[in-house]
């Protein structure tokens, strides 16, 4: 299937590159329904990855990239299940998202992510699978779990700290705060930064430079240099699950679903 | 380049604010409530402090922002950074 138009997301193959759109109204957030079709997407990269020396990852809407998970979804999916149960279901959750990210994050093609304005919390995890984040000076980057008693859970500490380095992700992590594109690019998190509107044209000027090249040397460098941190990954399932049962934890999520405040991701 | 004044600093901060969310910029004054007046939510506010922090080439730590509800204390937030 080289093309889909799905309700989440979308992909087509042209010219030997993979664009998937993603367009989920409000901004992206990552539930059921969008892992059922990043499932999609996985079942049919294979036989496109014949075709394709690259992948592209960017958001069609004006409000950002992704805001990150679905918080209501997973709150209100647990609500009324004894304990037991719903950690067990966000588990199964977990490893159905880490199976996508790891797969994303494992791929022989060079991936980019083409992000602009709000690329937050999953947001920021989807994006960080990618070899190379493009982002335009809209972009705003953060990792806001802490403030509901959580810790992100689709793969963003291990991966973070693969390509920062410990002490910029405790800062990140620990405080919760957000930061522009230029922190961004200080940090080493961003690649490329470009004007307003232009992420996906550079990822796409980017994306086909790489055609030039063997995509099988591509493919071994990309090994080299970007090994899966998969026991961090594991652990990390541990410890949101651990945190996820924790009242507290409750606490603050249900806060988070239920507030008309204006300032929900706001400290 | 000589220092804003807070004055100089409160009206950028309404002159992009009024360009952003197209409102219009004698509709805005330093002590109005910007959630109320510009009608945005939190990540709009959160896409006003970027264009911010690349205005004033500063770097504001959104905590820094807790409370933090009319353009007058922004302002001075900002100016602090400077």
């Amino acid at each position: 299937m080289h093309s889909y138009k799905g309700n989440a997301i979308s992909w087509e193959l042209a010219n030997g590159v993979i664009e998937l759109a993603l367009h989920r109204e409000p901004c992206n957030e990552l539930g059921t329904k969008s892992l059922d079709e990043f499932e999609k997407f996985l079942a049919a990269l294979p036989d496109m990855e014949e075709h394709a020396h690259a992948l592209i990852i960017h958001s069609e809407l004006s409000s950002g990239f992704s805001a990150g998970a679905d918080l209501r979804e997973i709150y209100f999916s647990t609500q009324g299940m004894e304990k037991q149960a719903a950690a067990a279901h966000v588990r199964q959750l977990l490893e159905r998202v880490h199976h996508v990210m790891n797969t994303l994050d494992a791929c022989p093609l060079t991936t980019i992510a083409a992000v602009h304005s709000v690329t937050f919390g999953g947001g920021l995890e989807l994006a960080l699978t990618c070899d190379m984040i493009i982002a335009d000076k809209t972009a705003r980057f953060c990792f806001p779990e802490l403030r509901l008693g959580l810790i992100p859970g689709f793969g963003g500490i291990p991966r973070l700290k693969r390509d920062l380095g410990n002490a910029v992700v405790r800062d990140l992590l620990l405080t919760g705060r957000s930061f522009n594109v230029t922190k961004a690019q200080q940090i080493g998190l961003v690649s490329q930064v470009v004007a307003e509107g232009h992420a996906l044209r550079v990822a796409r000027g980017t994306a086909a430079q790489l055609t030039k090249f063997d995509r099988g040397a591509a493919a071994e460098a990309k090994k080299f240099i970007k090994p899966i941190p998969y026991d961090e990954l594991r652990r990390e399932i541990d410890i949101f699950c651990e945190l996820f049962a924790l009242p507290a934890t409750e606490r603050g999520l249900k806060k988070f679903v239920e507030s008309n405040d204006a300032q929900p991701y706001l400290p | 380049m000589t220092m804003r004044t807070p004055q100089q600093t409160t009206e950028e901060i309404l002159d992009l604010a009024a360009a952003q969310f197209k409102v219009p910029r004698e509709s805005l004054s330093p002590d109005d409530d910007f959630f109320k007046k510009l009608g945005i939510d939190s990540l709009q506010a959160l896409s006003l402090l970027t264009r911010l922090e690349q205005h004033f080439n500063v770097e504001l730590p959104d905590y820094e922002l807790q409370g933090v509800t009319d353009f007058r204390t922004l302002a001075e937030r900002i100016q602090s950074r400077l």
